[in-house]
């Protein structure tokens, strides 16, 4: 393989010397991931309008005014779609821009998008590797010039990421893009990459550098104010290594930590901070919304919705941000506030109020209706009296009179909803049904993607059919969904998981309300508390001996509960299946041994633990009255006295036992509480506990609060039985 | 300035031995032929802080540093001499002199720092930032430990290859990690919060805790009292401030305003804490950002205190007599490199060769040397690149490189010294051949023995 691979670079460098190699980039016209369901279910990410255009028209033409000669489009789910767009669309004509695309049905990760690519022998050279869902205007001569330069001196420098600084909030730290925290550490002076975690384990305080990556470098800078823009410069082994590496999935998780942690291959990563152009990947509803706006705004210039780079309509840009296409019919009394963008063929009621929203074409918008910070799509219908807010509305949406769309909805494609419904936030409404909740391991996320896939071209075919006369041709799920968006409302109310919550509020198109900011803050104040009570248990590595580790400590002591709880139930489990299969004692005690050596406990502990599952026994075996729950315990502790007996080889573990027993009563079986004391007495009859465990348990407890001393109240009369019984034997 | 200057002198440290002994304390080791201390005291006379406290470990060193610095600066310096017990670490000796200290700020400097960076820098940074803490970083010799390992003895090769690991604000003016190099086992673990505040760190190797530091008192103080564990400044005493530097746990007003009614200064109130904060808006610094809360409307301001660093610059001489090995190469440099430091007018050969000192025939000395006082050298002696204390005695045919040699040393005929520190009153008889050893005060080496890379001394 080795060879193999030094071969190739060979003739590669041979080959860049004979012949320029065509700048060829490859696009993921898939995301891998299911941020924007339910919209996704049934059309492509890729093809989504962003400002009435669909993202990928604005990485395509980044591309080719980027110089980009050859790209490969890769398409995965709704493939069929996303070719369909590409060859009605006018990239196939145009000059010194050549499209392919390379479509599949069974990928489920970027990483096995690259393998597939890897395996048809397309990349030449160093390509520039994108998603589709990713907009810029940066200029690539610089990073390539880099990227080249670096590999001439080092052919490990297999990668140059693109990043730009944000500026997360200062209080809550969340990027306007609604991305998870990103920390970095870069070389200042090579710019490699060192370190990368982007889902941030917000439980941990500390960030962890090894040790390492200092070794021979004077300096590191720790970035938590960066972005990463998802533009990759690659060198073709990063095809290679994907394919060497067949468990990388994640282009970042996966990819470039597994990159950065292998320090025996060498390879390196390196970053291009861009300034001033633009760069940003649509990756939630937030940065859908936060780009849009940029884009209205024009910090994306020359993609902007004025500028006819390709595909879109001509539009007119008036005063305060207003965009405004040809062909719209406005009443006079609708007033359309700044940074709106209204699409070829609307039509605008009578006093009816827009602001900061982007409106598509063909949509139909009755009067007094009110839409603040909306994406409304094409051929959407507001009836008259309507509120939006800060809501996603796909095409041929209906939505009656009176309805409310409250921040954060999603509504899919040619949802209905009913006359004077109130559509709650963040809900997310949908023709199709919510796939049964999975399990949200990563593995799966990728599973249930590629299922998705095979469920969505059936039921285009449909919804197309359906166009017109969607309400007549209904079909019997989509029925039976009415009631869930009102009266005469068509679509199925999407759940959110408790859990998901807090990230639907991050990644959700409406800006956070206030009362959820100021939990947020606290919960980041928490956080820095947490983090900084953190730092008093790290070890003395230049940092501090724990003065206080208060919160280490209760962080062992459960540590050592649960182990407990683990010990116990495998004692449990062990002691059961010795009843019933009638095991000899010997046998069970190498079992337990060996138990109690794999979980490091003591004697004590087996039996306690012992202990615990006898009486269990007891109080499950069939019984009426207190009387039968003796006898059951009576037969339970004379079969297994000796068994018992092997771990009490002195009084500290039969106090041990009576305290265990002491905690049953009180917490899992309270029904041995009224006969603490026969029990006790049976224990002391069986010669399992000596006269002094006892009386030093009563001393003990003697000292304990009132609450305690329940249990040595009751068994008074045994103790003073035993204490004034004379010696026997 | 309301400063208060407090010299930790040490006492005899086990780092040095046989260098240092009862009668020779840590603070009194020559380095080109005067105390260590005496640096430090003059680089401080420079700054015009001239009100201070050494602290010397022990009753006896205490009373020997006293003696010197009563006769060398009587009319000049105001210096009470404080002794403290022995290994009770540098956060412990300010415990013990807590009554002496009353000044709104302290400079802790450590008495075996040769250094030229003017400590009003320091100062002047600290108050600029009303900071709670403010150290000094320089940078870290390139050399690390020397291969030739003049230290001799193993356990000293161990010297770490950095210093310390330092991270800081993009402006370079705050401290917010620090740790030890050698230290650092695995990893460096970073905290998140403060990351989060400042956006950017900057983690640097190359930097070095020169171990003078500017705290406020009344900070500096709390801590002490309610940290009774907190043993050493360097260890404990920065690191719990720099990182709780943006979850503060100094009561710092109310301790102020309590002290501040006894002395003259205005009581400072919240107003005007909060004036002063709107004053500095304009630069505000995160540290202000993170207290304020949300547009500056947090219902209770988030307390922080700020921790600085002065980073000298690189042109700087700085360096700790703490090692065998910086013994030696302070001593070169400041008679080499850093001659600026040493005081004394280098002749024409680049040298200081006392006039009463007395060469034989064909002897050389050679450039960035020291002959002290009164010493005489035979014939055909050749000295490069080390001091040679007062009144020593030294045959024909010696050769000394890259050595110390300090007073009343007796040298027979034929000898080679070479990257070797030889105390006081050592005797070292004919053709004794000496290399990267550490010769203890009085011992006498006989005739004809060599020694490589061992440290010798009356047991």
């Amino acid at each position: 393989m080795v060879q193999k691979k030094g071969a190739t670079r060979v003739s590669e460098d041979a080959e860049e010397e004979l012949a320029r190699v065509p700048l060829q980039a490859i696009l993921l016209a898939d995301s891998f991931a299911q941020k924007f369901r339910p919209i996704t279910l049934e059309r492509p990410k890729v093809l989504l309008p962003l400002v009435n255009i669909p993202m990928i028209d604005y990485t395509l033409a980044w591309l080719e005014s980027a110089g980009v000669e050859e790209v490969f489009v890769f398409c995965c789910a709704h493939s069929r779609q996303v070719t369909d767009y590409l060859t009605n669309s006018k990239w196939f004509s145009q000059p010194n821009f050549s499209i392919k695309t390379i479509e599949s049905h069974n990928c489920v990760s970027a990483g096995d998008a690259l393998r597939l690519i890897y395996e048809q022998h397309v990349i030449h050279g160093d390509f520039v590797l994108i998603s589709g869902d990713t907009l810029s205007n940066m200029s690539l001569t610089q990073v390539l010039e880099e990227h080249k330069e670096r590999r001439k001196k080092d052919s490990n420098a297999v990668m140059t990421m693109v990043i730009k600084k944000s500026k997360p909030s200062p209080l809550t730290h969340q990027s306007r893009l609604g991305t998870d925290e990103l920390f970095m550490a870069i070389d200042p002076d090579t710019n490699q990459l060192l370190y990368y975690e982007d889902k941030a384990d917000h439980l941990k305080g500390t960030i962890s550098l090894d040790n390492l990556l200092l070794a021979d470098k004077s300096s590191v800078s720790l970035h938590n104010d960066k972005q990463d823009c998802y533009i990759d410069i690659c060198s073709p082994e990063v095809l290679s290594l994907f394919t060497d590496n067949f468990d990388y999935q994640h282009l970042r998780r996966h990819f470039v930590k597994g990159l950065l942690v292998d320090d025996i291959m060498g390879y390196k990563i390196f970053t291009h901070e861009i300034y001033s152009s633009y760069a940003a990947r649509i990756d939630n509803f937030r940065s859908y919304d936060t780009i849009s706006k940029d884009i209205i705004q024009r910090w994306t210039y020359p993609f902007v919705p004025d500028v006819q780079f390709i595909g879109n309509s001509s539009t007119k840009l008036e005063r305060l941000g207003m965009y405004r296409a040809p062909g719209i019919e406005q009443s006079r009394s609708a007033q359309i506030g700044p940074f709106t963008v209204v699409g070829n063929g609307s039509t605008i009621g009578n006093n009816t109020k827009i602001s900061n929203s982007v409106v598509g074409e063909g949509c139909n918008i009755g009067s007094k209706v009110s839409i603040e910070g909306c994406y409304i799509w094409h051929n959407v219908t507001i009836e008259d009296g309507c509120t939006l807010k800060h809501a996603i509305v796909c095409d041929g949406v209906i939505i009656k009179s009176g309805a409310v769309l409250e921040p954060g909805v999603v509504l899919s494609f040619k949802v209905v909803i009913g006359q004077q419904f109130v559509v709650p936030s963040y809900s997310k409404v949908s023709l199709l049904q919510q796939p049964t909740k999975q399990d949200s391991d990563e593995e799966l996320e990728y599973a249930d993607d590629s299922s998705a896939v095979v469920e969505i071209p059936s039921f285009n075919i449909t919804s197309d059919k359906l166009s017109g006369e969607l309400t007549s041709e209904l079909s019997e799920p989509q029925r039976r969904a009415v009631s869930e968006v009102g009266s005469g409302g068509v679509g199925y109310m999407w759940s959110v998981g408790e859990g998901d919550y807090e990230e639907e509020l991050r990644h959700s198109v409406a800006p956070i309300p206030a009362d959820k900011l100021a939990e947020v803050i606290q919960a980041a104040i928490d956080d820095m508390e947490m983090s900084a009570q953190d730092g008093n248990l790290l070890p003395p590595s230049g940092e501090l001996q724990a003065d206080s580790n208060s919160i280490y400590s209760e962080d062992n002591i459960d540590d050592i509960r649960d182990d407990y709880i683990y010990f116990e139930k495998e004692v449990e489990a062990t002691f059961l299946r010795a009843v019933h299969e009638n095991i000899k004692e010997d046998h069970v005690i190498l079992e337990v041994n060996s138990l109690r050596l794999s979980y490091n406990k003591t004697s004590v502990d087996c039996a306690g633990a012992l202990f615990y599952s006898m009486m269990k026994l007891a109080i499950e075996t069939p019984h009426s009255s207190a009387g039968d729950l003796i006898n059951n315990a009576t037969n339970v502790i004379g079969t297994w006295k000796k068994l018992l007996k092997y771990y009490l080889p002195s009084l500290d573990e039969e106090i041990e036992v009576i305290l265990k027993f002491e905690e049953m009563c009180l917490e899992s079986a309270r029904e041995f509480s009224s006969i603490f004391v026969q029990v006790l007495h049976l224990l002391y009859d069986e010669e399992i506990l000596q006269e002094d465990a006892i009386l030093n348990w009563a001393s003990e407890k003697e000292g304990a609060e009132e609450a305690d001393k329940v249990f040595l109240k009751q068994s008074k009369g045994f103790i003073q039985w035993l204490i004034e019984a004379p010696e026997e034997d | 300035m309301d400063f208060q200057v407090v010299v930790l002198a040490g006492g005899t440290s086990k780092e040095l031995i046989p260098l240092v002994s009862k009668e020779v304390p840590k603070a009194l080791l020559p380095v080109a032929n005067r105390p260590v201390l005496s640096y430090v005291l003059e680089f401080l006379e420079q700054s015009n802080l001239k009100h201070l406290i050494v602290v010397v470990e022990g009753e006896d060193a205490a009373l020997r540093v006293g003696g010197w610095i009563s006769s060398a600066y009587v009319d000049r310096l105001h210096v009470e001499v404080a002794a403290v017990p022995e290994n009770i670490g540098t956060a412990g000796a300010l415990r013990a002199i807590g009554h002496y200290l009353t000044a709104h700020d302290i400079l802790v400097v450590s008495g075996d720092l040769v250094c030229d960076v003017p400590p009003g820098a320091v100062a002047a940074a600290h108050r600029r930032h009303d900071a709670v803490v403010t150290a000094m970083l320089c940078s870290a010799p390139v050399s690390g430990p020397s291969e030739s390992g003049s230290s001799g003895g193993k356990d000293k090769t161990k010297k770490p290859g950095r210093y310390n690991i330092i991270g800081l604000d993009p402006t370079k003016q705050f401290l917010l990690f620090i740790a030890a190099g050698a230290e650092v086992e695995k990893d460096i673990r970073v905290q998140k919060s403060i990351l989060r505040a400042v956006g950017q760190m900057e983690i640097r190797t190359d930097l070095m805790d020169a171990h003078l530091y500017a705290f406020k008192r009344s900070a500096l103080q709390e801590i002490l009292d309610q940290k009774e564990s907190f043993q050493s400044l360097r260890q404990d005493v920065l690191p719990y401030l720099v990182r709780s530097q943006l979850r503060s746990e100094l009561s710092l007003d109310v301790a102020q305003a309590e002290e501040n009614g006894n002395d003259k200064v205005v009581s400072l109130d919240n107003k005007v804490m909060l004036s002063q904060l709107v004053a500095n808006t304009s630069s505000s610094s995160f540290h202000e950002l993170c207290a304020m809360g949300p547009n500056g409307s947090a219902p209770f301001p988030r307390k922080t205190h700020k921790c600085c660093v002065y980073i000298a610059s690189k042109n700087k001489y700085c360096a700790r007599l703490n090692s065998i090995q910086a013994f030696s190469d302070i001593n070169r440099d400041v008679i080499g490199e850093a001659s600026h430091l040493s005081g004394y007018s280098f002749s024409a050969h680049n040298n200081i060769i006392h006039s009463s000192a007395e060469l034989g025939s064909k002897t050389t000395v050679g450039p960035q040397c020291m002959l002290g006082e009164g010493s005489q050298m035979g014939d055909k002696c050749s000295v490069k690149r080390s001091v040679l204390g007062r009144h020593c005695r030294i045959g024909s045919n010696v050769k000394v490189v890259n050595s110390v040699i300090m007073n009343h040393v007796t040298i027979g005929d034929g000898c080679s010294i070479q990257g070797s520190v030889i105390c006081s009153n050592v005797q070292l008889q004919d053709r004794v051949v000496l290399r990267d050893c550490q010769v203890g005060a009085g011992f006498v080496v006989s005739a004809g023995s060599e020694y490589k890379g061992e440290s010798l001394a009356r047991k």
